[in-house]
């Protein structure tokens, strides 16, 4: 039941919508919660997860999310993308789940790494300095194979 | 349902492994648990979380989560992991004789 395992699960975030990092984030903590190694590798959008300036700020759109139940007419009103964000964040702290900030703080401090992809950084003319503490380094594509390397990958 | 002789009682546990009946447990069982799962010594900071736990299990009928532990009890992640290595929820439910936790977080 509680045997070691060896088993290391390589999560891609690539978006930066609030309903597209969470489910990186539950399933990596959720890993470490059950002695599995977890790396998250945040490029392109997802690299917003994980940028200081953008990461408390991350918002879900009611445009074109069929889910939603909101037309697209009236999704794209002024203000429409606060009020979804709003909503939706209302409902993640009714589960106690936290904001981004603090639940990449829990993944590092359960042992989870996190690594910035090079070529979004380079394309969206961050540094290190712009990103959350917390990330061990900047990668490139191929660093990120020989990390991943017997591992299981998730691409969100 | 299993049962095994632990600290000269018989302990019942159920399909996943985890006791069955949380009345069964007392300290003596504890330390035996934890120590078949390789945690020995029990320290202070071990049975700060185990009353913890055992504490909001009586009070909600859930093993809590790994948030619930750090937020509630005040331990903090990285501690709580090195307390109970590489599965720190369920390890702590485990010891502390209560069902597997099912929480997300």
């Amino acid at each position: 039941m509680f045997e070691e395992k060896d088993r290391h699960l390589c999560i891609i975030c690539s978006k930066g919508t609030l309903d597209m990092a969470y489910p990186g984030l539950v399933l990596a903590n959720a890993a470490l919660m059950e002695g599995i190694d977890a790396t998250l590798f945040f490029t392109f959008w997802g690299l917003d997860m994980i940028t200081k300036s953008k990461m408390t700020h991350l918002k879900v759109s009611p445009i074109g999310n069929p889910s939603m139940g909101i037309p697209n007419a009236v999704g794209g009103l002024p203000g429409m993308t606060n009020i979804a964000t709003t909503m939706m964040k209302r409902e993640i702290h009714k589960l106690d789940f936290p904001d981004i900030d603090e639940f990449l703080e829990m993944i590092v401090d359960a042992g989870g790494k996190l690594y910035a992809c090079k070529m979004s950084m380079d394309m969206m003319h961050l540094d290190g300095e712009d990103l959350f503490d917390g990330v061990k380094a900047v990668v490139g594509a191929t660093e990120f194979m020989e990390m991943s390397e017997d591992a299981q990958i998730l691409f969100i | 349902m299993t049962t095994k002789e632990i600290a000269g009682k018989t302990i019942h546990f159920d399909d996943s492994g985890f006791m069955a009946d949380a009345k069964e447990w007392n300290n003596e069982v504890a330390v035996e648990l934890a120590a078949e799962i390789g945690i020995n010594p029990l320290t202070e900071m071990h049975w700060q979380v185990i009353e913890f736990c055992r504490q909001d299990f009586l009070a909600n009928g859930d093993a809590p989560n790994v948030r619930r532990i750090t937020k509630q009890a005040g331990i903090p992640t990285k501690q709580l992991y090195k307390l109970f290595p590489k599965g720190p929820a369920k390890k702590a439910a485990y010891v502390s004789g209560l069902k597997k936790p099912t929480g997300c977080i």
